[in-house]
């Protein structure tokens, strides 16, 4: 199925989670944060949510600035 | 502001309502902000190293214990980061909103962070536009309600508008941070008359935020009576940014100094220093 990470349209086996989407950026999982469809996924849930067709995932982190 | 501060003689000469209580040493003088202690009166930025490297000693020069950080998409490969550097050298990371021209933008870049970096503070950033990064006053306040409503501690970046810092304060946040002159521009405090007023009424601390150029401007700022100093392009940006950190942190430890020694009045004439001739 089709899922648009960070903006890129992406490929992802169907019943992917958001962890499975994380993975396909980066491994850690440290200072970093999800949002799917703008909504925040708390880091106990990413294994457990499963991402949608369509669905937009955004995976942030900290980064100089400000 | 605190209260040991009430009262001094402003550097533009005019008196508060009462005396200074003395110099205090640095030790027995923190910087408090929701009840958490900072030896260090400089907040630093990290945006505009020219590296990772430089960033890092340039932190350690300054002595800082709080720096901000932005929220953006990770980079796949992306080797090193501010995150590693903060974590390595105990500096604690103050995540903010920047690139933000909503409240709605901004409260979501605030759950995030409060996700990512596991802490409730924010340092509120909404925007008006590009070209001058000023606060958008209408957005700030949203956010700031809504944020303080979610339990964050919000210390929001604002105009040097006296009433909109009180409107802040009102609202629970936990600092006011306004700004010097725009972002990035080093042209100094630009209305410091200003400044002083948001001081004199402020019951939390007063954070000047942007446009600081150069040492002796930290050190006006302090000695208008703010708790701290928020930089990051005068340090940065500067063409030795380690030395510059550190001129930083002098410049505000003496600032703090002689805002609590408090300075003579301004007069128009002399007034000599000897005694007169007999």
């Amino acid at each position: 199925m089709k899922v648009i990470i960070n903006g890129e349209p992406r490929d992802l086996a169907p019943r992917s989670t958001v962890a499975d989407a994380v993975r396909t950026l980066t491994e850690a999982r440290e200072g970093i944060a999800v949002a799917v469809n703008d909504e925040v996924v708390p880091k106990a849930t990413w294994a457990t949510t499963v991402v949608s067709e369509n669905d937009r995932v955004d995976v942030l982190t900290a980064v100089q600035g400000g | 502001m605190t209260a040991e501060t009430t009262g001094a003689t402003s550097p533009t000469g005019t008196t508060g309502p009462g005396t200074p209580g003395g110099v205090r040493s640095p030790a027995g003088d923190p910087l408090v902000i929701a009840g958490e202690e900072f030896a260090s009166r400089l907040i630093t930025g990290t945006g505009g190293a020219p590296s990772l490297k430089v960033l890092e000693e340039a932190l350690i020069a300054s002595g800082t214990e709080m720096t901000t950080v932005a929220m953006r998409r990770v980079s796949p490969g992306a080797e090193g980061s501010v995150w590693d550097v903060l974590r390595r050298n105990g500096i604690r990371p103050l995540p903010n909103t920047a690139g933000c021209f909503t409240a709605m933008d901004a409260v979501r870049t605030a759950r995030l962070a409060r996700e990512a970096l596991e802490t409730d503070w924010i340092k509120l950033e909404v925007v008006a536009d590009e070209r001058t990064l000023l606060p958008d006053p209408v957005e700030l306040l949203d956010a700031a309600e809504r944020l303080v409503d979610e339990g964050f501690v919000v210390l929001p970046y604002t105009n040097d508008d006296p009433v909109l810092a009180r409107r802040l304060e009102g609202l629970g946040c936990a600092a006011v941070m306004p700004l010097g002159a725009p972002i990035g521009s080093g042209l100094g405090i630009r209305n410091p008359h200003n400044i002083e007023l948001i001081v004199e009424q402020a019951e939390v601390p007063v954070v000047i935020d942007a446009g600081i150029g150069t040492a002796s401007e930290a050190a006006l700022a302090m000695e208008l009576g703010c708790d701290a100093v928020m930089l990051a392009t005068a340090v940065t940006r500067a063409q030795d940014p380690v030395r510059m950190a550190a001129a930083m942190r002098d410049a505000i430890t003496a600032g703090r100094g002689a805002r609590l020694a408090g300075r003579i009045p301004v007069r128009r004439y002399a007034q000599a220093s000897s005694p007169a001739v007999d």
